[in-house]
């Protein structure tokens, strides 16, 4: 599999706070990762620092490509798609807007009868204004707004905050739909991780902004430290 | 009735000058959360502009005056840009206050040096309409009042229609809503605070030719049209583009209604009861007629 992100000791901090201690990973061509670790481990660092959301230190390739200082509006062109903590939607704005907006960098008028093929829902809500959509509806419609940016890696900041598990776990059945059928590759943060290591193929454990323990998702769950830590049981 | 209905008139044409002013305060603070307090400054500095253009040959000929209206338009939107790029993105990621800070002083040298190019003395300034009215059922309608409803009802309805149906439009919105999440979309969000000021300019530059017959060009002739404005604005709304035009045309209203109904409001009292509109406002409706208390899922 090829290499499509990686990040070879990367650093970044916050004024006087360094939350990044050198973190190297990859993320293959069309391959779902996740991100494990506590709360503060680095982990939203961790994706800012790709998106160019936070200033990084170290080497950030992508597509064979260095990230080097580039800003959020750059990395967003040269195909990464951040769905941010929070979702990041345009609350006073409809659903339709939000969509408009997903497609902002295509010429001519937008199409989105990809995205409802995934997202049939839309089209019924396409004047209701998005901040008055229920927490899933939202995480769904910033999911659609990424994918219209036609983008090669999807980077989700975790997605099942605030959700029930249902919801949650419709979430994650579109994430994977996404990833099979678009050959998208998915780097996902979660806190989450019985959910997270479902969906994904590897995943990066993170410890106080270093990569801790990293595997299969086979090999993760079978650890019986990552077990008891994130797991639970 | 034949009293109310010229009340009316003259106050919609006063608040059409305070309008496209509370109408750019708003842009910008919806955009950047800071007051532009030299807005009232700029649209003086273009309105001397067109003054130049109107009164002095350039490239042999000087400009009627629909010619240099649009000329002036462009020049303002120009200068807006150059003034963000050049004075506030630097201060991109300073405080709120700080970019305040900035405002008053380009207030200051916008204003000194308006009076060092053109000298502070009056000048007289031409209006596009006729001094002439008509007469319907024994009311009297200036052209003068009412081409100056319709110059800026046109502008707002252009920028209207910009923000409702063009995609910078909507990038503008999405970016003043959000910027983070704008940017992580691929706008150039610093453009579109750029642009922003532009549009600001020229709508300073059109309440500004729209002064200028009437009160009489001088350095500090937009001063307290501004407060009026910003009156207007706090009215509407201060994050209500909609609020900020029917509050600057309601102002207008309420202070010709009472200057024509109730005696005592005469020109020297009208800066104070717009104050006073202000503070009660913000006392009792803090988000304004047309603005909205912000809720949020979260």
């Amino acid at each position: 599999m090829a290499v499509l992100l990686e990040l070879n000791d990367v650093s970044a901090r916050y004024g006087q706070v360094q939350a990044l201690h050198g973190i190297s990973l990859t993320v293959g061509e069309g391959e779902v990762v996740a991100l494990l670790g506590a709360n503060g481990a680095g982990k939203t660092t961790t994706l800012r620092a790709v998106s160019g959301t936070v200033r990084r230190s170290g080497d950030v390739t992508f597509a064979g490509k260095r990230l080097g200082r580039a800003g959020p509006e750059s990395v967003a062109r040269s195909g990464i798609a951040h769905v941010p903590e929070g979702r990041g939607i345009f609350a006073e704005l409809t659903v339709w807007e939000n969509l408009r907006m997903g497609a902002y960098l295509r010429r001519g008028r937008p199409d989105f009868s990809a995205v409802l093929a995934y997202f049939p829902w839309l089209e019924a809500r396409r004047t209701q204004q998005a901040g008055t959509l229920s927490g899933g509806e939202q995480q769904m419609l910033a999911l659609a707004r990424a994918f219209l940016l036609r983008p090669r890696l999807l980077m989700l900041d975790e997605p099942s905050l605030g959700l029930a598990p249902l919801v949650t776990r419709e979430v994650f059945r579109v994430v994977v739909d996404l990833n099979e059928k678009e050959g998208l590759a998915v780097l996902v943060v979660e806190q989450n991780a019985a959910v997270a290591l479902q969906a994904a193929g590897r995943a990066y454990v993170l410890e106080t902004g270093t990569v801790a323990v990293e595997g299969s998702a086979d090999e993760l769950r079978a650890n019986d430290a990552v077990r008891t830590a994130y797991l639970g049981y | 009735m034949q009293q109310f209905f010229e009340a009316l008139m003259t106050g919609l044409a006063v608040g059409a000058i305070y309008a496209p002013l509370a109408l750019a305060l708003v842009l910008i603070y919806k955009a950047t959360e800071v007051i532009n307090f030299a807005q009232g400054e700029m649209a003086m500095f273009t309105t001397y502009i067109a003054y130049a253009l109107l009164t002095h040959p350039h490239f042999g000929h000087t400009f009627s005056y629909w010619p240099a209206f649009f000329a002036t338009l462009v020049i303002a939107f120009v200068f807006g840009v150059g003034l963000q790029r050049v004075v506030i993105r630097p201060l991109e990621r300073a405080s709120v206050l700080t970019v305040v800070m900035a405002t008053i002083a380009l207030l200051v040298i916008l204003n000194g040096l308006a009076a060092w190019i053109w000298s502070p003395e009056l000048k007289f300034f031409p209006s596009p309409f006729p001094t002439s009215s008509w007469v319907v059922d024994g009311v009297r309608i200036s052209k003068q009042d009412t081409g100056t409803f319709g110059v800026t009802i046109a502008c707002v309805v252009v920028l209207w229609l910009f923000f409702r149906f063009t995609k910078l439009g909507l990038a503008m919105r999405a970016g003043a809503v959000n910027p983070d999440a704008a940017r992580l979309l691929g706008v150039r969000t610093s453009w579109l605070l750029a642009l922003g000021w532009g549009f600001a300019a020229m709508l300073g530059a059109v309440s500004g030719m729209m002064t200028a017959p009437t009160n009489l060009l001088s350095p500090s002739m937009m001063q307290a049209v501004l407060i009026f404005a910003f009156a207007g604005a706090i009215l509407g709304g201060l994050e209500s583009p909609v609020g900020a035009v029917a509050g600057g045309l309601g102002l207008g209203v309420l202070l010709s209604m009472l200057g024509t109904y109730v005696h005592p409001v005469t020109t020297e009292l009208q800066l104070p009861v717009a104050l006073a509109i202000l503070l009660i406002v913000l006392l009792v409706r803090p988000a304004g007629v047309f603005g909205r208390a912000v809720v949020r899922r979260v």
